[in-house]
């Protein structure tokens, strides 16, 4: 019986010829990641097996969740990093300045590759499937077994197949696709599965808009997602990964729970309202709904090319007064990038505040909490109750381009209504 | 070991920032978890479930139980609280993985969390997996783990069973 991708690298990584849904299996992991909010529970636990480290070039520490460090207790959790990694002498340890958000920072940098197994304490780990790995978010006692021991326990997941056809229209990106996928199935419409991408449409997608498809599909319950070694893939593997890999391909007669089919070309700009990523909504049908502050960035959105899709739309134009918008760049990298290639530049022209990268607001941690009675409009991935601030405030998600014309007219909007 | 405790009742979809909000993660004491546990939730607010929680009542909750962030946090808040055992219809995956690793047992029931109210007391065997509910007089039963995952929870956790097996 055939496999498909999830199903390949788990047997490979189990040392099996071949594995079926609902098996248990152990795996060598080829990387182990944790940041500042889950690596220091991780160390406890990992102290108490006492064992040295199963490998210094494996584990990756991110603290990018409350870093800067946003008070006394925070500089604490990135303290306990920051002191483990340089004991252990750490590779994958990154310091303010030269940190990023993690998801952005690991593909980017070649640190995660084809083939790969991965586990990460952070549920948003599963963004790795994107380069064709299997990757996926667990707890901190987790990965502090997995520091010592360089593996992990899975339940081999049933696994969903999402064909993609037709081609992609100008101003819908990966988050358009990934939250009319969730709308569709719900937020527990892939639970305790692999959603696999394949089709035609793949071929449409940039890797920017594979990263940000792939790192939500935790956000409708699922174990991983995964796409295709393309073309795409290759060309941005090429020149970050130094070292082999081994690509996956799903085999012809490779075993699926079932199929859902998305038409890229039918897809309009959506927006998911408060207070789950399921309530997914086309733009044009919403309304008029006035805003406060607008976020562009995160593990899911923070990219260059999310941030030359906000440049696009904001170009000569100026924030509402009534709103707030703040850019995070995921990376240094994309940071200066955006410098260069002059975004930065409109962004601080149209009135926006563009902050050094930090998961910060997403999660309600930092820079740019909201009081009750606040809406604010966000590329990050989750809206739920509470989710950047008061539990009365509320968090619509969208893409880089309604996110940037939201901060424009002061309510939620596509760019072409700019102007 | 059997528990017997008060059902503290919630809906579909309770997600980790709710049982712990994320700026309360600056902490990973247990106690400080717990003085906050499910202080972002609609539910219940006339009487907070952190300042109203008895050792050993019972968490309820419907499908999908502890989504969102893996943040083992949330996990450790509700047992530091006092609840020695969580039931669902069924559970986010990272959750249950965190659950069973920090040796908090949790049972997938199905439609049969529809028939516990909030307040019922139950009667609950983990290793069983045998629910009664002892206002209504109906029993339910839990999924058992698979495999080697029941060891795990036996040990008390992830750590105890690594360390056993070495």
């Amino acid at each position: 019986m055939g496999m498909n991708m999830t199903e390949k690298i788990l047997a490979q990584h189990a040392g099996l010829e071949s594995v079926v849904p609902g098996q248990l299996i152990t795996c060598k992991l080829d990387m182990v990641l944790a940041n500042d909010v889950t690596a220091p529970p991780a160390i406890k636990e990992f102290a108490k097996i006492g064992r040295p480290v199963f490998d210094n070039t494996k584990i990756a520490l991110v603290p990018d969740h409350f870093t800067p460090n946003k008070d006394i207790k925070a500089a604490g959790l990135a303290k306990t990093v920051r002191d483990f990694a340089k004991e252990n002498k750490i590779k994958n340890y990154f310091e303010v300045g030269r940190v990023g958000i993690e998801h952005v920072i690991l593909p980017e940098k070649g640190i995660v590759a084809p083939g790969m197994c991965i586990i990460g304490a952070d549920s948003h780990t599963c963004t790795y499937g994107a380069v064709n790995a299997f990757s996926t978010g667990v707890g901190s006692t987790d990965l502090g077994v997995a520091m010592a021991t360089g593996e992990a326990w899975f339940k081999v997941p049933k696994t969903i197949k999402v064909e993609l056809i037709g081609k992609k229209p100008k101003n819908i990106c990966g988050k358009d696709v990934i939250l009319t996928l969730i709308g569709k199935i719900g937020v527990d419409g892939a639970l305790y599965q692999s959603l696999e991408f394949a089709g035609e449409g793949v071929a449409e997608l940039t890797m920017t808009d594979r990263l940000t498809i792939a790192n939500m599909a935790i956000e409708a319950g699922g174990k991983n997602g995964i796409f295709p070694y393309d073309k795409v893939a290759e060309e941005y593997v090429k020149g970050r990964v130094d070292y082999d890999f081994t690509p996956v391909e799903a085999d012809p007669d490779a075993q699926y729970e079932k199929v859902i089919t998305i038409n890229l070309s039918e897809l309009t700009p959506v927006v998911a309202f408060p207070h789950l990523p399921e309530n997914t909504h086309p733009v044009s049908e919403i309304g008029e709904i006035k805003i406060d502050q607008v976020i562009i960035g995160s593990c899911t959105n923070g990219r260059f090319e999310d941030l030359e899709q906000a440049a696009e739309v904001f170009n000569g134009h100026k924030v509402h007064p009534d709103v707030r918008c703040i850019i995070i760049p995921g990376s240094q990298k994309v940071y200066m990038d955006a410098i260069h290639a002059g975004f930065v530049d409109i962004f601080v022209e149209a009135g926006c505040a563009v902050s050094t990268p930090t998961c910060g607001p997403c999660l309600g941690a930092h820079m740019g909490i909201m009081t009750a009675g606040e809406k604010a409009v966000s590329t990050t991935n989750r809206n739920f109750r509470g989710r950047m601030g008061h539990v009365d405030s509320e968090v619509y998600l969208a893409g880089p381009y309604v996110a940037a014309a939201s901060a424009i007219l002061g309510r939620i909007a596509v760019p072409e209504e700019v102007e | 070991m059997a528990h017997e405790g008060k059902v503290w009742r919630y809906g579909d979809n309770i997600d980790t920032d709710v049982i712990i909000p994320a700026r309360y993660l600056n902490s990973f004491d247990p106690k400080d978890l717990a003085a906050h546990c499910m202080e972002d939730s609609d539910e219940h607010q006339d009487a907070p479930f952190a300042t109203n929680v008895v050792e050993g009542d019972i968490m309820v909750g419907g499908k999908n139980f502890g989504c969102g962030s893996s943040r083992e946090h949330a996990p450790v808040a509700i047992k530091a609280a006092g609840v020695p055992v969580v039931i669902a219809a069924d559970f986010a995956r990272i959750f249950y993985r965190n659950g069973i690793n920090i040796g908090l047992p949790l049972l997938e029931i199905g439609d049969d969390v529809k028939k516990i109210s909030h307040g019922d007391k139950l009667k609950v065997d983990p290793s069983t997996g045998v629910i009664e509910n002892l206002t209504t007089g109906e029993t339910y039963h839990a999924q058992p783990l698979p495999g080697f995952v029941q060891e795990i929870a036996k040990a008390g956790g992830l750590i105890n069973y690594i360390k056993e097996k070495k």
